[in-house]
């Protein structure tokens, strides 16, 4: 299984180089970039962790690449993604966001019914991964905390 | 340029019993300048043979608002000239022999609060079949603030969509499930299933899916939620299919969008058919109930797509971003439906940005402050594929939802090898924008590249890269070259 998230999921993995590029045009649009890591993938679990705050004011984008390599050093078996942050009234919202990071093994999603009245099904995603505790789910669990 | 009223006759006194030219009692004063609260409204008329275009312009306002074809003695128990609506300029359309700009000032006490229905009995209630006019066209609005605060506006708009599916920095893909009519609910699951897994974000009920014989509206419902659910899983995403609550009645429509809502789906729709008040009474059930608000707009071309007569579409999209849906279908350009290029781009102006400048080469003629009512996400629909994708990015942007019905279904590796060849298209094009490159002049290459790594796509260029609709627009914006009000 491979993950769809982020807007760039169904194409290879963004060389550094690309990955860059990206960051640059967040940087001249005036957008904040912020890195995080996670290692439970459920479509709905919208709060990664955090890699530091959001990094404001910056002109270059070797500081942002910098602080996703090390993310990706400290946790090589999470998911990592690269999120920019439009501020501008009417927006105040994600404006980026790409996995630049994903575990070796990704053992994805099933699908738990609940049968209900009436044919109704009750569905959930359940990801296999997160049987695990936190920070023993991918290739046999790191610390989880920086 | 103004036209001065140049009646040569003798005007009877104003309450004189009789018929009077709406003009002398009123409806049209060059010296009216609107108020902040005023609603607005621009006319295309075009008057019959010999009828003066200013008295025609009066008529439109007196018909629109206070006046009858006689003089009633009744005004006379009211403060009629704040209800009376004024015509305060008229031009004539560039290029277009006998057809006038009529500019008209409506008080805001005219209407009642937050109701489309009222604003539209009012507007374009009786005139349009007025005699003296050979064809009426209701062209822009401008909605005063202290009217757009009325109103709910967008159940939950552009950026919490965004929020609620988790997905940025690029258009939302769906697709139209195909044959529109005649599949079984099971046969139709599976359609939303693999266009789902696939990588296209959305499945879409087409306007006439309501429940008929070959499938009823439970079944679907049913069937479908299953395919949007197997294909979350399986990708680990958020998907959604736009359940159509359109029904004979709104008691019917509540039924289906509660049990839509109980299967968890993110999103219904309806069709602009069922009437502004219906509308209304699902985006306020929209935004309580946390379901996003797809509108397809069934119908509107019947009105929309004539140049002289009728309502333009942009009236159309304002009046949608008030009543409060999050989605509505409007164009593609390239595509196989109506769009020319500058008015599209006004339809999208105004479902999207927070302040609408006047722009009459796009077809707007009033500034549009929305007072942070949410944008609506325009949907673009109907002939467009993978081949495509660099210049619908170019022409429509990130806030759009892109739909390949025929361009997902249609592909010969299948529906779910059509929506990834879209889906990787669309990803590459957005990844090229952000690094800097020309979508116009690299489009197609980047698109070739894309598909060196990716046999779906690589198919879908071959069946359809070449195909376009090209062909001369009919409702394309007569520019002043004048600024307005």
């Amino acid at each position: 299984m491979q993950l769809r998230h982020g807007s760039f999921a169904y194409l290879p993995d963004l060389t550094d180089d690309e990955i860059a590029a990206q960051v640059r045009y967040a940087l001249l649009n005036g957008w904040p970039v912020s890195v995080e890591y996670t290692d439970d993938p459920h479509p709905r679990n919208v709060y990664w962790e955090m890699w530091g705050l959001p990094m404001f004011d910056l002109a270059e984008p070797d500081g942002v690449v910098r602080e996703i390599n090390d993310c990706r050093a400290t946790f090589p078996e999470h998911y990592v993604r690269v999120l920019a942050y439009d501020a501008r009234l009417g927006r105040q919202t994600i404006a980026m966001s790409f996995l630049v990071q994903r575990p070796a093994e990704e053992p994805g999603f099933r699908l738990d019914r609940t049968e209900g009245s009436n044919r109704v099904q009750r569905y959930a995603v359940h990801s296999y991964a997160t049987e695990a505790p936190a920070g023993a789910r991918y290739a046999h669990g790191r610390e989880d905390v920086r | 340029m103004s036209i001065d009223l140049t009646s040569g006759e003798a005007e009877p006194a104003r309450w004189d019993p009789g018929v009077h030219s709406y003009a002398s009692m009123g409806y049209y004063d060059a010296d009216y300048r609107p108020k902040d609260t005023d609603v607005l409204a621009l006319f295309r008329v075009t008057p019959q043979p010999g009828v003066d275009p200013v008295e025609a312009a009066a008529a439109v306002a007196g018909e629109s608002s206070t006046a009858t074809w006689t003089v009633v003695w009744t005004d006379r128990l009211t403060a009629h000239t704040r209800y009376q609506a004024k015509c305060y300029r008229v031009d004539p359309v560039p290029g277009r022999e006998g057809e006038y700009y009529a500019y008209v000032a409506y008080d805001i006490d005219l209407f009642e609060e937050g109701s489309i229905a009222n604003l539209t009995s009012s507007i374009i209630g009786n005139v349009f079949g007025f005699k003296p006019l050979k064809a009426l066209r209701l062209e822009d609005m401008r909605i005063p603030v202290a009217y757009v605060k009325t109103f709910q506006g967008p159940a939950h708009g552009i950026v919490m969509e965004r929020e609620i599916l988790n997905k940025f920095g690029r258009p939302l893909l769906g697709a139209t499930i195909k044959p529109k009519l005649g599949l079984s609910a099971r046969n139709y699951g599976r359609v939303v299933y693999e266009a789902c897994r696939g990588g296209l974000d959305f499945t879409k009920d087409d306007e006439n899916i309501n429940s008929q014989p070959f499938m009823r509206w439970r079944d679907r419902f049913l069937y479908a939620m299953e395919g949007v659910n197997r294909a979350t899983a399986q990708t680990g995403e958020i998907k959604g299919h736009y359940l159509n609550i359109t029904a004979a009645t709104v008691e019917d429509m509540y039924e289906r969008a509660e049990f839509a809502k109980e299967l968890g789906s993110v999103i219904v729709m309806m069709d602009l058919t069922v009437g502004y008040s219906a509308m209304q009474s699902m985006a306020h059930w929209a935004r309580r109930n946390s379901v996003l608000l797809h509108l397809h707009r069934a119908g509107h071309s019947t009105y929309t797509r004539q140049k002289t007569h009728g309502v333009s579409f942009r009236v159309i999209a304002k009046w949608c971003r008030l009543i409060g849906v999050d989605h509505v279908h409007a164009g593609t350009i390239v595509g196989k439906l109506e769009g020319d290029p500058a008015t599209t781009r006004g339809f999208y102006d105004t479902l999207r940005l927070g302040h609408v400048p006047a722009q009459h080469g796009n077809g707007i003629f009033f500034d549009q402050d929305w007072a942070s009512l949410p944008g609506v996400m325009p949907v673009a629909s109907g002939g467009i594929h993978a081949g495509q994708m660099h210049q619908l990015v170019d022409l429509l942007g990130e806030d759009v939802i892109l739909q390949f019905g025929g361009g997902t279904i249609g592909h010969p590796l299948g529906i779910a090898a059509g929506a990834e060849a879209n889906r990787v298209a669309l990803e590459a094009v957005i990844k090229a924008r952000n690094e800097g490159r020309n979508l116009v002049k690299e489009g197609p290459d980047i698109l070739r590249t894309a598909a060196q790594g990716n046999r779906p796509l690589e198919v879908a260029l071959a069946t359809w890269g070449d195909v376009t609709f090209d062909y001369a627009a009919t409702d394309a914006p007569d520019a002043v070259p004048t600024p307005s009000v």
